[in-house]
């Protein structure tokens, strides 16, 4: 990577498919992996809505568009940042989550967990350390 | 006859259920679609509220729009009952009116 990457965080805040914020964001994401810049992407307050597990559309004939979380992985980006407390309040645990994994191909090649459960506090230390951020 | 109302914000982010339910008679019905199911989780910091008003009201919620998002009945609070589309129709046609909370 050249000096002029910067890191990137995707902070995603709304509930999917009510509004179309989720899936835009989305879809920014993917086309940000084609960058090699330093991604990151946080889910906090409605936003840990979005990586649920178990996501069927069949009923309501909506796009499920949550496989495509899985994805994120495989183009690099695997820091994704779950509020604790936003999760604590809509009654979620981590166990309601997708397991989102990517490969470590810096390290041993081993699948890993790419969600980690982060405090509101040191979600704030996060957003502050960042070049850019963008929210939805 | 009562009054259907209808509410499809998620109560974490709007304030539309909060006011659907200080203002809804008693014996009315409210019936949670597209984001607002979110409200009918178990375990949630709006739970109790939610709880209180089944005592007075009937809380249905629409079955297809929590399966959307990852969630089916076990996952719901004791006494909201699950309906289908149909199930809405025939709400919509058992009440005298229905007011939209948006």
């Amino acid at each position: 990577m050249s000096d002029d990457v910067k890191k990137f965080m995707f902070v995603n805040t709304k509930a999917p498919y009510g509004t179309v914020y989720a899936l835009e964001s989305l879809e920014v994401v993917l086309i940000s992996a084609a960058f090699d810049q330093d991604v990151s992407l946080a889910f906090c307050d409605d936003g840990v809505f979005q990586i649920t597990k178990n996501q069927n559309t069949e009923g309501s004939g909506m796009k499920n568009f949550s496989p495509a979380y899985k994805a994120l992985g495989d183009y690099d980006i695997n820091k994704l940042y779950v509020e604790k407390e936003s999760l604590e309040e809509r009654g979620l645990t981590l166990d309601n989550l997708m397991d989102l994994t990517y490969e470590d191909e810096d390290d041993d090649w081993a699948e890993k967990p790419s969600i980690k459960l982060v405090t509101r506090a040191e979600l704030a230390d996060l957003m502050d350390q960042q070049d850019v951020v963008i929210s939805s | 006859m009562a009054m259907l109302h209808t509410v499809n914000k998620s109560p974490f982010e709007r304030n539309s259920l909060n006011s659907c339910l200080t203002k809804s008679k008693e014996g009315s019905t409210i019936l949670l679609i597209e984001d607002a199911v979110l409200g009918a989780l178990k375990g949630t910091v709006i739970a109790d509220k939610l709880t209180t008003a089944m005592t007075t009201k009937n809380i249905y919620v629409l079955g297809s729009d929590l399966n959307t998002r990852g969630f089916t009945e076990a996952d719901i609070l004791d006494g909201i009952k699950v309906v289908d589309y149909s199930g809405f129709v025939d709400l919509v046609a058992e009440h005298a009116n229905v007011q939209s909370w948006l």
